[in-house]
């Protein structure tokens, strides 16, 4: 497979990137990223180191602001919807960061009703049950009063989940999502994930380099290289497809040396904009 | 979302119409609760025919409104859940513990058993 595959033909997408421009300063890091998340399907963003695909999360969490290109969630343009309808949108979205990003200073259950506190206007009582409702979802029943510190790093990643599902969101976003857990705590997390799905009918997007989480938990794929969209489709399609990029991806084969040296000359040479040599 | 009372003889049937969700919980939670803890309804039915979907905040409220009539010895019965309503109370695993009749008749008459 040399071109990504088009989408069966389905409702309106959740997520649509239209030729999408990312840079830090000068250096552009995605070079126009187009592709369509539909409805209730988990897309697995991959890619290798500096890949460019934790940017390309980050910009559609609203972290990172596009140089050009679109992004539709819902239906609605990011670029010129009102902030209002931004924050309404936004309220849609949970994300689960790489590191958990967990309060220290607050316990589990303080974390998981942070964003209820901060976006919602419920009584504490039922802010309660919604947070214990949540850590049950997540495995996670009788741990609200502990503290981050006192939970192991699969349970830490849970409890980031449990948060993350506070509002209800209907597009679910993972970051790395294993990154930094063994392989039994790691398969817990994955089926977590399937469950959420299969229970919420959420449209889930994960961003990871883990080959066999990927394989179990995606609908579709999605290989980002250099910034680029080399290849988009299901896992079993992956598996088969031809295109160098992925074989090399898949079948974990190491950069030849000539393609590092050559890269490392330019990255040593390159010329920055408005820069002379 | 819409909730309005109903006083049938010793119970009280609201009929909600519309989605429960975030922005609205609040409402049924204080018009359940009033029901329940303040004017010591002895039975409190919640219409749900007009609900498409029902959030976790809308949940809650509702075991908010089945741990006040617990602990006023009060009934509290649901009808007319929606597919996804049911299925969000079986992923809570809080299907069992409501009192769910499919529709007003059978709330009805059950309720007179």
């Amino acid at each position: 497979m040399s071109s990504p595959i088009a989408p069966p033909l389905q409702a309106a997408p959740a997520i649509s990137l239209k030729n999408l421009r990312v840079s830090y300063g000068d250096r552009e890091i995605l070079h126009g990223v187009s592709f369509d998340v539909q409805q209730g399907e988990t897309l697995v963003i991959l890619g290798g180191s500096g890949s460019g695909k934790s940017t390309l999360l980050r910009t559609l969490v609203g972290l990172e602001r596009p140089t050009s290109g679109e992004i539709w969630i819902k239906g609605k343009n990011l670029a010129t919807i009102s902030d209002e309808e931004l924050d309404t949108l936004r309220r849609h979205m949970g994300m689960s960061f790489q590191g958990g990003a967990l309060f220290g200073s607050m316990t589990v259950g303080e974390n998981v009703a942070l964003p209820l506190r901060e976006h919602t206007k419920l009584e504490d009582p039922t802010i309660e049950i919604m947070l214990r409702l949540k850590l049950d979802q997540v495995g996670l029943s009788g741990y609200e009063d502990y503290y981050p510190s006192q939970l192991s790093g699969g349970m830490k990643k849970r409890a980031a989940v449990a948060r993350a599902l506070a509002m209800d969101p209907e597009i679910l976003f993972f970051d790395e999502p294993s990154a930094g857990l063994d392989p039994i705590i790691a398969a817990g997390i994955d089926e977590l994930i399937i469950e959420l799905k299969k229970a919420f009918h959420m449209t889930i997007i994960v961003v990871t380099h883990e080959l066999a989480s990927a394989f179990l938990i995606a609908d579709r794929m999605v290989l980002i290289n250099k910034g680029e969209v080399v290849a988009l489709g299901t896992p079993e399609e992956m598996k088969n497809s031809p295109h160098p990029r992925v074989r090399q991806f898949l079948d974990r084969i190491p950069e030849p040396a000539v393609s590092q040296e050559l890269d490392y000359l330019q990255m040593l040479t390159e010329e920055r904009h408005g820069q002379r040599r | 979302m819409q909730i309005s009372a109903r006083r049938l003889e010793n119970k009280t049937i609201f009929d909600v119409v519309g989605d429960i969700d975030l922005a609205n919980s609040p409402a049924v939670r204080k018009a359940l609760l009033a029901e329940i803890k303040e004017k010591k309804i002895p039975c409190v039915i919640m219409n749900l025919e007009g609900v498409k979907y029902i959030d976790s905040s809308g949940i809650a409220s509702l075991v908010e409104g089945l741990k006040a009539s617990r602990d006023a010895h009060a009934r509290f019965i649901l009808f007319g859940l929606s597919k996804s309503a049911r299925e969000v109370l079986q992923l809570s695993r809080l299907l069992n513990l409501f009192e769910i009749y499919d529709n007003e008749e059978q709330a009805l008459s059950n309720e007179r058993a």
